[in-house]
């Protein structure tokens, strides 16, 4: 039996997202799963009943009708307490929670006996899980629009130009915070052409803050802010200190900043001062993302743009819903990938396998219990396990260049090595003729020669150097041509002439074609490496 | 020309070959190198054919000898493709050992050579042992050759018991030699000097075919060595430093060679050579892709698509493998690369040490096809830089960019230095079919959820993304 999946219309006030738009809804059903919608939820972001009712929904006239024949609900908003009232005992729900901050909406829910999974509990190191990461498909979609916000109310353009009618500077852009809201913002900003600097406690993010097209601004301070979970820790009071100088020169200089600080289960940290506001020219612009959190700006009031000093403060807490249909088209995907992980088999029944990591972690609650937070040792495996994974190949790395020997061997293996190398140039000492030893002392040392020699070359040119050694090694014909006519001693009666001349002649045939053609290709594939 | 202007002649060649490997420490020295490397041999060849160990009577047949194999030798090296390289230069490996055996042959019955006691022992010995490594060589290159261009098929033929018949072939070879060295005369001697030659050819057949397709660098390498220790057995049976020397240079480089194969690998050489590893044929993807694949899905990308993603990045790496080199596209790979940079992206070539059949196959494909060496680099100098590229563009590789090295320790291949392409922000990877590497070990690179699929034939799809990006 296929479950139903119920998408109710967002009461929240000022929620225009929609947890399904009409393309997942299709997909949803090819999963086998039925679905019901809401009438009027995807109204505020465009989408109209009419269009879920092409892609194959049923549309339910009420809440209380929706949630009452579904098994499963997706949600952007946790549900009011009423809604919960209204969820049948034992269905399943999607939806953001953060569990953290809402002991007592966990609580309700559990007594309502419920499956939760919420998205926002997601193990984001898991790099299976960034299909399902809604976190940060929201976030770059508020970086987006706060860049939008930004431009909307600054009075300039973006980009420098030269006209007819004078020369333009382009704006400035300070960009506090480089998580993913904060990168796309960088990037945005950049393309609009306004010249983008940021920074970010993680001094790990420079590389990405410049891929984007920004500029990297450190902090005159040594200390490192990654906490873990890609989220940024409490510094030191020296460093805020070195921090706050610097956004003070930010904000001097700046036309636009735009925030984006926040650290876990605590207030955003207050960044931009009211004399930093006050240090900024007339109709410059703070976006200020943190809004929600308290804001990292002390002027900030959340939910409104207000002008103090002469300077527009948006501390909007709907940036997402300002872009509701972007934000619904990728909420209900991310949406979809959680239940295509949850329905491997494709048959319309949901597995909530705890054993799975990715899973494990969203579902905070299963049928009633409280799960949530997942055993600790879990997660902080996942990084660890990447370390030793990596390891093997740092060795490899030190020398693959191909200059010097690799690592020096053991001590054991090199006792042995060398005992063995003195017994035998014993035994060689003792019974070879001093004839042979002087040959053996030219062959010892060309092989050293050798493998200095060969370790300098650079392995691109690895391909000549076979066939430059191979053409080098038809020397052999050296030995070849002594025997062809040599002078002949006397006492050298039945010397078979003929068969050595043979031999000989053969053997310097095959190493002339070896030699020449060796040479010739050689040359031909050095001619070919230019610049 | 007496005895010791010829000895002064060889150490003037001696030090030009030194030069000449020494040149190849870059591009732009190495011609020069290989003049070195001419010169030297010239100078060689000279000093001995008017040396005093020739006389006058020999000079016709041996610029005969020259002529003929003088000119075999160059219509080959024009004839040959870039592709072939690694067969040519397996072929090459043949013709040397093959010389050491008649050289030896011809020097075990020249009744010229009288010594007694240790020093005719010794003598005995290096005959023996010239012999014998060139006959491994020989027939071992043989083999090399046929697999490697298709007339012997890529996958390893593992014979029951193969280690207890090579270890049968090594007491055979002990015993023979030395009944050999207590033979009372040559007609005695031969006997077992021939059934050792037969138990050699047979377990250099042996060796060879027990390698798999992609453990054909350190085949290639190995083999090199070989047929400069042949050498240089054969300058110390004839008493000729010249010899000695370029034999051991030239074997000390294919043996480094086939060390560096087998890190870049990250298996110990032994194992290569005992063979039998993975039961895929060749990494061309022909084998059936069996066993269990890892969870996810395979995005697939059309040319088109492509074709939009390269002209929309800033940064490009291409990392060419065995399936360039099949498919013969790396001319389109070139066209792509000059349009791109030409648009301004930065496209640059990452080349793993064990990509294609021999060391450094790859570099030279892309030079034939004039891709600057400046914007050829190896792994280690590129690693690092695929976070910050936008597309990495796999070509006909498999195991060598093959995530599992690094995050599975379980895998066969764990611990093999291998390209992080997924690194990138988008990695595409060309390829046939869904089949395994030659390792037999699924990718699961093919199921991150940054890559796209491209299948095809490598310069077909390569020829459609060159359209769909000048249109």
């Amino acid at each position: 039996m296929s479950l139903t999946i119920g998408v109710p219309r967002e009461i929240y006030a000022g929620e225009k997202r929609v947890a399904a738009v009409p393309e997942v809804v299709e997909k949803l059903l090819k999963l086998g799963f039925a679905v019901r919608v809401e009438s009027g939820a995807g109204a505020a972001a465009n989408f109209s009943d009419e269009s879920y009712q092409a892609a194959g929904a049923q549309i339910a006239g009420s809440a209380a009708e929706l949630m009452g024949g579904s098994d499963i609900i997706f949600r952007v908003r946790a549900p009011a307490p009423e809604e919960i009232a209204l969820m049948q005992p034992g269905s399943t729900l999607i939806s953001f929670i953060w569990p953290a901050q809402n002991p007592q909406l966990m609580q309700q829910l559990a007594d309502r006996k419920l499956t939760v999974l919420a998205i926002d509990s997601l193990p984001r190191q898991l790099s299976r899980a960034q299909k399902m990461d809604a976190l940060t498909s929201m976030a770059s979609i508020s970086g987006y629009r706060a860049v939008i916000e930004a431009a909307n109310a600054f009075g300039r353009f973006f980009n420098g130009q030269v006209t007819a009618a004078g020369k333009i500077p382009p704006a400035k852009v300070f960009i506090a915070g480089a998580g993913v809201a904060g990168l796309a913002a960088i990037g945005t900003a950049a393309n609009l052409g306004a010249i983008v600097r940021a920074n970010d406690t993680r001094a790990e993010v420079a590389d990405q803050v410049v891929s984007l097209g920004g500029e990297f601004v450190k902090v005159d301070y040594e200390e490192e802010g990654s906490g873990g979970g890609g989220y940024a820790k409490v510094m030191s009071e020296g460093f805020q200190q070195a921090q706050r100088e610097m956004y003070a020169r930010q904000a001097k200089d700046a036309d636009i900043i735009i925030t984006t600080a926040l650290i876990p289960g605590k207030p955003a940290p207050k960044l931009i001062t009211a004399e930093m506001v006050k240090s900024m020219k007339p109709g410059s612009v703070i976006v200020d993302m943190a809004g929600e959190q308290g804001g990292n700006c002390e002027l900030t009031v959340p939910g409104e743009a207000v002008v103090r000093h002469g300077v527009t403060i948006i501390g909007y807490t709907d940036l997402v819903s300002r872009l509701a249909k972007q934000a619904s088209t990728l909420y209900s995907t991310n949406l979809l990938r959680v239940t295509e992980e949850l329905c491997k088999t494709k048959d319309g029944i949901l597995n909530v396998n705890m054993d799975d990591d990715a899973i494990r972690g969203l579902t905070v609650i299963k049928a009633g219990s409280i799960t949530w937070p997942p055993p600790a040792p879990k997660l902080p495996a996942v990084p660890a396990q990447a370390k030793p994974a990596a390891t093997p190949a740092t060795p490899a790395r030190k020398s693959g260049h191909g200059h010097g020997a690799g690592e020096p061997a053991s001590a054991r293996s090199l006792a042995i090595i060398f005992g063995a190398g003195a017994l035998l140039f014993w035994l060689v000492g003792a019974f070879a003729p001093a004839s042979f030893l002087a040959h053996f002392t030219v062959f010892i040392l060309a092989c050293f020669i050798g493998y200095m020699v060969v370790w300098n070359v650079t392995p691109a040119l690895h391909t000549p150097l076979m066939s430059v050694t191979n053409a080098i090694s038809s020397i052999i014909a050296i030995g070849a041509l002594v025997q062809v006519a040599p002078p002949l001693l006397a006492g050298t009666e039945g010397r078979p002439d003929t068969l050595i001349l043979g031999l000989a002649i053969v053997a310097l045939t095959l190493t002339a074609v070896n030699m020449f053609g060796g040479f010739a290709v050689t040359r031909r594939m050095l001619a070919m490496f230019r610049k | 020309m007496t005895a010791n202007i010829a000895t002064m002649a060889y150490i003037a060649a001696i030090i030009l070959f030194i030069l000449s490997l020494g040149g190849l420490s870059n591009p732009e020295s190495s011609r020069r190198g290989n003049l070195y490397g001419i010169v030297g041999m010239a100078i060689a060849v000279l000093a001995t054919v008017f040396g005093p160990r020739v006389t006058l009577g020999g000079i016709p047949y041996i610029v005969g000898a020259l002529v003929v194999g003088g000119s075999i030798g160059l219509y080959a090296a024009r004839k040959v493709q870039m592709t072939q390289m690694p067969e040519l230069v397996a072929l090459m490996h043949s013709l040397v050992g093959l010389a050491a055996c008649l050289v030896g042959y011809a020097s075990y019955v020249d009744t010229s050579i009288v010594l007694t006691g240790a020093e005719k022992a010794i003598h005995e010995v290096e005959i023996y042992i010239g012999i014998l490594i060139g006959a491994v060589t020989f027939s071992g290159s043989v083999i090399a050759f046929g697999k490697l261009n298709g007339k012997i098929g890529g996958k390893p033929m593992l014979l029951p018991g193969r280690h207890w018949l090579n270890l049968a072939g090594l007491l055979g070879v002990i015993f023979f030699g030395v009944q050999f060295l207590n033979a009372p005369d040559i007609n005695a001697g031969m006997m077992p000097l021939v059934v050792m030659t037969v138990i050699a050819l047979l377990f250099g057949i042996h060796m060879v075919m027990a390698i798999g397709g992609a453990d054909m660098p350190v085949v290639v390498s190995m083999l090199n060595s070989y047929s400069g220790w042949a050498a240089a057995a054969t300058g110390f049976m004839l008493s000729n430093d010249l010899l000695i020397v370029t034999g051991a240079l030239v074997g000390s480089s294919g043996a480094i060679l086939s060390y560096i194969m087998c890190r870049a690998m990250n298996r110990n050489f032994i194992s290569v050579i005992a063979g039998g590893f993975g039961t895929g044929g060749g990494s061309a993807p022909a084998a059936a892709g069996s066993g269990a694949q890892p969870a996810g899905e395979v995005t697939a990308i059309s040319a088109v698509e492509t074709a939009e993603l390269l002209r929309n990045s800033k940064s490009v790496i291409i990392v060419p493998g065995y399936g360039m080199a099949v498919a013969q596209a790396q001319h389109t790979v070139y066209e792509i690369t000059k349009f791109l940079r030409e648009q301004g992206v930065n496209v640059r070539f990452g080349i793993h040490p064990v990509a294609g059949r021999m060391p450094g196959h790859m570099n030279v494909l892309l030079a034939e096809a004039k891709v600057p060496y400046d914007i050829v680099f190896e792994m280690d100098e590129l690693n690092d830089d695929f976070p910050s590229t936008d597309v990495s563009m796999v070509i006909g590789a498999n195991d060598i960019v093959n995530p599992a090295a690094e995050e599975d320790p379980t895998s066969p291949i764990a611990g093999m230095p291998v390209l992080q392409v997924w690194k990138a922000k988008t990695s595409i990877v060309m390829k046939r079919s869904m089949a395994s590497g030659y390792a037999g070990v699924d990718n699961p690179l093919f199921y991150k959820e940054n890559n796209r699929m491209l299948f095809g034939d490598a310069k077909k799809m390569l020829d459609e993304v060159l359209v769909a990006l000048k249109s």
